[in-house]
């Protein structure tokens, strides 16, 4: 009886444990070899104040920790948004043509692996004439530029697995051009896509706390970098674990989009 | 004039010939079996009538105009439904409605996708998506979107070869029932003699590939409508049944394949114990022979 009891809370009781025991390991750590890191109390203790009102703006870059999340989430919203928009057609062209993809696929290679604290410094000199809008621009750039690959390259492996027998459907019916790419190739593709949608909204949101950190936006980056600065190292700790868990709700949110279009 | 000709049909994937020489006429509302093993070339057979392949040689002629590409006069059925598994059964149905008759008003359309899906007994199904459907029913709705295009010829490839036996018959009737509805000239591919007859009007196998080709036309003079249980028991039938299948089977036996290998034998020869040895010579050494047989085996 009990025991049943017990294998039902099994979902929250064990990830309970599993946070309990990495608490654990930071105290003794903190108590023995690194000195300077903030106990997980007095990290709480100093950062409650922006936990507890996170909505409050006390100057440019002392906000409450959700205000700073919605500043870094508009950001990525527009240069995710811009990823999408480059990335799917490209996707698309890899798929359907072998040309297309033996011209450009040497270039994606080379350019995928690259870091988004390379891409920014380019960013901003590409937008330099932009004046006081530089960094936006350059910080929109590096995101897109960062997360289009994945929605590329899924695009691409989506429309080359399109069944030939939905193809041939579209043969048969005579389907126009582009009644054949809406009615058929992008419906068939969409799983794929939404995988690569999945990803690349991982890398924006990775991309965005580096952009915030080099160009001193505001937002969860951007406090990061100023608190180790101003040395408050409780800040640095709330910083990464609100990322963390922005991240883990983006990606749920988008799994969910994502099995909806698996069935499909 | 036939409504559907081939004239020295051939057709070869890489260097192998699949189907060679095909010669096959089909008139007006005929419905024509063609059954033959699997592997042998019934598909291609069957996307070459759909404008799916062209030949290497030879014409594909429907109406006397020479097939070149797949059009929506040619209704087709494929072995595996093709269904579009993000659309329901009426949408399904419904694309092709709507690019055979794009000026149709949405109502006459809506009309039209109805009464196909009545047609095949799918009325209750009608928002749901292939994937909620069993074989049957996908396969049903293949049909219903095939003639809903209202094709001159329906082009049925192997289309219930996936399902169960009894699935299998209550389709083999439906189709047989919209048939005598609708008279259309019918092709129908099958692996099945027994479906072969039950459905058709005339049986024509398809020898084992590579290289194949038609064999003789066989009228099934067995009159409509037939009845399942009774067609077992009708000698023309057994008949027609026997002469098939051996066709089939003897096409195969026919074909031998020879190899032609060489057997090296071991270079040696043992010495003959039987000569008589003399002390003062030295002994003969034992005989040495390079000896290749050619030999020709015949494979079945």
């Amino acid at each position: 009886m009990n025991q049943s009891v017990l294998k039902k809370l099994d979902w929250l009781l064990l990830p309970l444990i599993g946070v309990g025991v990495v608490l654990l390991l930071w105290q003794i750590s903190c108590a023995t070899w690194a000195k300077e890191l903030p106990s997980p109390a007095k990290t709480w203790a100093t950062s409650k104040d922006y936990v507890l009102k996170p909505f409050e703006k006390r100057g440019e870059m002392d906000q409450g920790i959700l205000r700073f999340t919605w500043y870094s989430l508009t950001l990525v919203a527009k240069g995710y948004a811009l990823a999408l928009i480059i990335g799917t057609p490209i996707g698309f062209f890899l798929g359907l043509s072998k040309t297309f993809t033996k011209t450009f696929d040497p270039i994606i290679q080379v350019l995928r692996p690259v870091s988004p604290l390379a891409w920014l410094p380019l960013g901003l000199v590409l937008f330099l004439s932009a004046g006081k809008n530089a960094s936006e621009l350059g910080a929109l750039f590096t995101i897109a530029i960062c997360a289009m690959w994945p929605t590329v390259l899924n695009t691409a492996v989506g429309v080359r697995a399109i069944p030939q027998d939905y193809l041939n459907v579209a043969k048969v019916l005579k389907l126009s051009r582009t009644k054949t790419l809406f009615k058929v190739m992008i419906p068939a593709t969409l799983p794929y896509m939404f995988t690569g949608f999945r990803l690349s909204l991982g890398i924006a949101w990775l991309v965005i706390v580096a952009a915030e950190m080099l160009t001193g936006r505001p937002g969860v980056g951007g406090f990061l970098w100023q608190e180790y600065n101003a040395l408050i190292y409780e800040h640095i700790i709330l910083c990464i674990i609100t990322i963390g868990v922005v991240g883990f709700v983006l990606d749920r949110l988008m799994s969910v989009v994502e099995r909806r279009f698996k069935t499909a | 004039m036939p409504f559907l000709e081939l004239k020295n049909v051939s057709k070869s994937f890489g260097g192998t010939c699949v189907l060679k020489e095909i010669n096959l006429s089909i008139e007006k509302g005929e419905f024509v079996a063609i059954v033959g093993f699997s592997g042998a070339g019934k598909t291609t057979l069957i996307s070459l009538i759909a404008g799916l392949l062209k030949p290497d040689s030879g014409t594909v002629k429907l109406n006397d105009l020479e097939i070149s590409e797949p059009g929506p006069d040619r209704g087709i059925v494929f072995q595996n439904y093709s269904l579009l598994p993000w659309l329901t059964v009426f949408e399904n149905v419904l694309l092709a409605v709507d690019q055979v008759n794009p000026n149709w008003s949405a109502a006459k359309k809506a009309e039209h996708v109805e009464k196909y899906i009545a047609m095949v007994n799918l009325t209750p199904a009608r928002e749901k998506r292939p994937s909620e459907l069993s074989g049957g029913m996908r396969q049903r709705v293949s049909v219903a979107r095939a003639l809903a295009m209202n094709p001159q010829i329906l082009l049925l490839d192997e289309p219930l070869s996936a399902l169960d036996a009894l699935t299998r018959s209550t389709l083999q009737d439906e189709i047989s029932r919209i048939w005598s509805d609708d008279k259309k000239t019918v092709v129908l591919i099958t692996n099945d003699p027994d479906e072969g007859i039950y459905l058709a009007d005339r049986i024509i196998p398809l020898t084992a590939g590579p290289n194949a080709t038609l064999g003789p036309s066989l009228t099934v003079e067995i009159p409509r409508p037939r009845d399942r249980k009774a067609i077992n028991h009708d000698p023309h039938f057994k008949e027609l049944r026997r002469d098939v299948i051996e066709f089939m089977l003897n096409s195969r036996h026919d074909r031998h394949v020879t190899l032609t290998k060489k057997l090296i034998l071991p270079d040696i020869e043992p010495e003959d114990l039987g000569l008589p040895r003399s002390l003062g010579n030295p002994r003969t050494r034992p005989l040495r022979k390079h000896e290749i047989i050619e030999e020709t085996v015949e494979i079945e």
